[in-house]
């Protein structure tokens, strides 16, 4: 069965037909074509393909297509300024080593502005809490928590280098 | 102290703007025009005969284009010793066995036509523990390997075992298991393969070995009769690798079959169900191990025994032992060595490379029993290290030759920041355990090479072609910062590129830990390259003496008149548009000077070793077992940290999978039969299970890397298991000897140490109605 909806995808109008079976991550990758939404396992275990929908951060492979009529959606593509310009929460990421092989970063960074849209203030546990559905296997998650903190308005740790050697050799001229 | 521009920077990952904003492009976002969809039809048993395969309701559902078996296609032997093909002929060995494949105009019409394939098989015995399996008599996964044992003879012998047992005041023995554990890459496996009209190759697949795949499926071409044919491997970008990616897959040569067969590109992409079962684990392990030292604490002997579960096929697993050597013979100081390893076929899945390459099973024994030992000879678990301490100059018996080593300087940075002397409360305790690791690359192939192309172009601007692949860990942004360094350049002016084998060079693979070292050695003499004629053409344009004039800030520059001085753009053009005009280009191939390993095994695998030591303080919950990371330190002498937050941001996920890989990580086997392929039930650790974590650097500046650097890319999960073991021991009195450590086990270890059953009763009493356990 297919059936017409009306949406906001990243601040626009969109009058589409769509069938009743398709999930909203099938409606973002396979028909509008937006790929930065990954899909990494497919049943709501990875936060890979996480998106918002009216504000709320959602798994978008476990969420059919169907339900986002009348809501307005945000992908990662939605989220710079059209002029390129980064999301705070992007830079964040991009400056404290937030992102290695990237693939979780989308989903990762989605769920970062959910919450930080709801509590602009999140504290580390709020963080941690708020990314736990999101799971990476690159960075140990350190960067990542220190890159939201960044923008939470509590900052983040210092660096953790802190022993040097004081000799040197020869190299590096 | 040098002032450097680029190098100690904390310069973030030139394509992670690209990745925060969804443009980075994955094996699962492209899509070719006419391409078809591949799906592979697993095997229903862990061994069996196939009696016949029926694809003809399959070949006819609409959308199909392709249904193979075994009989349709070549012999294509793939894995490290050629035991695998990619349909498999007359029988299967384990659950994962590729059995048909087919291509179809949509994934859904693949899946449908997968239910159409009709396979009639004839169980036989299967077998799933190594050490039955290398019994006399015992079922053969096979026939014609006559032995379940392969020929792989991993057994070395330095000094005299037996004499030093003789004299060892004081000895440990024991036996320790590791289990399967897998990658968990968050962006599945997959795979593009398409055909030209000529027959030439164009294949993009996650891989880290561009060139060795490429020799691979040049190899699989030759069976399928196109020999002499172009093979041309392009990498998408990669969600995530961690040695997963360094053998080739029986998946990729499926793509290549239903591409030729149809004509069409075809992709073939895993979901994470399959992704969980039909690729590669880490190597599980059965130790036997005795170590003894003397009345003073220096070690005297070693002794090592391995079964290793090699699975139903051979990959890298297998040769796990090449590396397990390494700290075997040299993690600390240890003049008699034995090891030996048996790789033993089963109808289990069969085991890959995995970060740390065999290191963090061989560590966990040694580590483990080394706090054990340091206990029985009444010697404080850090200073019996400190005793036994490799040092700068050390050969050791293998021959590895220590150049730098900040092993001792690592230990005292854990003992003064997990505060080991200071008293802990009740059921908590402090552990450490150290690692060595091959640093400056590691010659397991025939050359440790990698190639780097660098081309400057009239505005200063550089495209630098690398074998090196960077599959998330930040290679082409140390590459970026090393050429930016050396030729007075920022960052941004260099353009890495190290996707596409038609236009890279060579590389051995994203292996080892080798990448900043060897790969960044091969940018810095391409660098050296373009930067001495850069020099030359600014001396003549400066009329200053070379010697004079440095590159810096995009200049080239008089030394002693900062007016002098020439942008590098400008001075290029001017090189260019002349008469016989001239553009930069060079290349360089740099391959270590380490050494193959020699018949007895001796020899220096890699230029330098990495060195460090991780401390974790623990509580137990001596009620379920559950063990608290209070706070963990993972302390590395990396050489120089060429950028610190890449190599911070290495050693937390490394440590993160490491406590994944003590604590909760197993891959559950049932009679070869994966039952926890997914993320809910396998339990990689989340942003909650984060601990409070410090990363001490040490720098030692080894004299052979790039700035004085060595490789960090796998020691963050080497010593993490022991470290906690040996603090679970320190805590609570109980010696877990098997991974995963989880609350069942520490639990049964405490109460049969209290002398209590499993359910907490004292032994003998019965009162079955309280104590339920699930089987």
């Amino acid at each position: 069965m297919s059936r017409e909806i009306a949406f906001v995808f990243n601040g626009n109008k969109m009058n589409m037909a769509i069938e009743d079976h398709w999930t909203l991550l099938h409606l973002i990758r396979e028909e509008l074509g937006y790929t930065g939404t990954k899909e990494g396992c497919g049943s709501g275990e990875c936060g890979a393909c996480t998106v918002i929908v009216d504000g709320n951060a959602v798994n978008s492979c476990l969420y059919l297509a169907a339900e986002i009529d009348g809501k307005e959606l945000m992908t990662i593509e939605g989220l710079a300024s059209p002029d390129g310009t980064l999301h705070p929460i992007q830079k964040a990421f991009v400056e404290n080593g937030g992102i290695q092989c990237g693939f979780c970063s989308p989903g990762m960074i989605i769920s970062a502005k959910a919450l930080l849209d709801e509590n602009p203030n999140a504290n580390e546990e709020e963080i941690k809490e708020a990314i736990a559905g999101n799971l990476c296997r690159c960075t140990g998650y350190v960067q990542i928590v220190d890159s939201i903190k960044s923008v939470s308005g509590h900052e983040a740790q210092e660096p953790h280098v802190v022993a040097f050697r004081s000799e040197e050799g020869d190299r590096g001229d | 102290m040098h002032n450097f521009c680029s190098v100690g920077k904390r310069v973030p990952k030139i394509d992670a703007v690209e990745k925060a904003t969804g443009r980075a492009q994955y094996i699962q976002d492209l899509k070719l025009p006419g391409m078809l969809y591949g799906k592979i039809l697993y095997s229903k048993f862990p061994h069996a005969r196939i009696v016949s395969i029926d694809t003809s309701k399959a070949k006819q559902l609409p959308g199909v284009r392709c249904v193979l078996t075994a009989e349709d296609i070549p012999d294509i032997k793939m894995g490290v010793y050629k035991d695998n093909r990619p349909l498999k002929k007359g029988k299967v060995c384990s659950y994962r066995d590729e059995v048909a494949a087919v291509a179809a105009v949509d994934p859904e019409t693949a899946d449908e036509a997968l239910n159409g394939v009709e396979v009639i098989y004839e169980p036989l015995p299967a077998i799933f523990d190594p050490e039955q399996a290398m019994k006399e008599g015992a079922t053969l996964i096979h026939e014609e390997h006559k032995t379940n044992v392969l020929r792989m003879p991993w057994k070395l012998h330095y000094g005299d075992v037996d004499a030093a047992k003789k004299e060892a005041a004081h000895i440990v023995e024991d036996r320790f298991t590791t289990t399967w554990v897998t990658h968990c890459c968050m962006g599945a496996s997959g795979s593009i393969a398409e055909f030209d009209p000529a027959n030439n190759l164009k294949i993009y697949s996650n891989t880290q070995i561009p060139s060795l795949a490429q020799k691979d499926f040049l190899d699989a071409l030759t069976a399928m009769g196109l020999k002499g044919n172009r093979v041309r491997v392009i990498k998408p970008v990669i969600g995530g690798g961690f040695g997963s990616k360094l053998d080739t897959y029986a998946y990729e040569y499926i793509a290549i079959l239903l591409a030729y067969h149809t004509r069409r590109p075809v992709k073939v992409e895993f979901d994470r169900t399959e992704e969980f079962i039909a690729t590669s684990t880490r190597q599980p392990t059965i130790t036997y191990i005795s170590q003894g030292c003397d009345q003073n604490g220096k070690l005297l002997f070693r002794d090592i025994n391995m079964i290793l579960d090699n699975g139903a096929y051979t990959s890298w697993g297998a040769t796990t032992p090449s590396v397990m050597m390494m700290p075997i013979t040299s993690l600390y100081r240890v003049p008699n060595v034995r090891y030996e390893a048996k790789c033993v076929y089963t109808n289990n899945t069969y085991a890959q490379a995995m970060r740390g390459y065999g290191n963090p099973q061989a560590t966990f024994a040694i580590e483990s029993t080394m706090d054990m030992l340091a206990e029985k000879a009444g010697i404080d678990p850090i200073e019996f290290r400190r005793i036994n301490a490799n040092k700068p100059g050390d050969v050791s018996t293998q021959g590895l030759r220590i150049t730098t080593c900040g092993l001792e300087e690592c230990m005292d940075a854990v003992k003064e920041k997990l505060e080991w002397e200071k008293p802990k409360g009740e059921s908590e305790g402090v552990g450490l355990a150290s690692l060595i690791h091959v640093g400056g690359g590691a010659r397991v192939y025939k050359s440790d090479g990698c190639g780097t192309i660098i081309k400057m172009n009239d505005f200063g601007k550089i495209d630098l072609f690398t074998g090196a692949t960077d599959m998330g860990q930040g290679s082409d942004t140390v590459i970026a910062q090393i050429v930016a360094e050396e030729l007075g350049l920022q960052i941004e002016d260099i353009h890495v590129i190290h996707t596409d084998t038609d236009i890279c060079p060579w590389d051995v693979g994203s292996h080892a830990s080798r990448t900043t070292f060897v790969a960044g050695n091969a940018a810095l003499g391409a660098a050296k390259k373009i930067k001495a004629r850069l020099l030359e053409l600014g001396a003549k344009q400066l009329e200053a003496p070379l010697e004079k004039i440095a590159l810096r800030d995009r200049h080239i520059q008089h030394q002693d008149d900062s007016e002098k001085r020439i942008e590098i753009g400008k001075l290029l053009r001017k090189a260019h548009f002349s008469h016989g005009g001239q553009m930069l280009m060079a290349e360089y191939f740099y391959d270590p000077a380490n050494e193959n390993m020699g018949k007895d095994f001796r020899g220096n695998m890699s230029m330098t070793y990495t060195f460090g030591t991780h401390g974790v303080k623990v509580k137990v919950d001596e009620e379920t077992g559950k063990v608290k990371i209070l706070n963990y330190v993972a302390a590395h002498d990396v050489g120089k940290a060429i950028n610190p937050m890449l190599l911070e941001g290495q050693v937390y996920g490394g440590v993160m999978m490491g406590l994944g890989y003590a604590l909760t990580e197993q891959v559950i086997l049932e009679k070869g039969e994966n039952m926890n392929p997914n993320f809910r039930d396998y339990k990689i650790l989340t942003a909650k299970d984060v601990v409070p974590i410090e990363a001490p650097v040490l720098e030692t500046y080894d004299k052979d890397g790039p700035f004085g650097a060595k490789g960090i890319g796998e020691p963050g999960c080497v010593p993490t298991a022991p470290a906690i073991a040996n603090a679970i021991y320190d805590a609570v009195g109980v010696r877990i000897k098997d991974l995963p450590i989880t609350p069942e086990r520490v639990l049964a270890a405490i109460r049969e140490k209290k002398g209590l059953d499993l359910c907490g009763q004292e032994l003998g009493r019965d009162d079955v109605d309280e104590c339920i356990i699930e089987e």
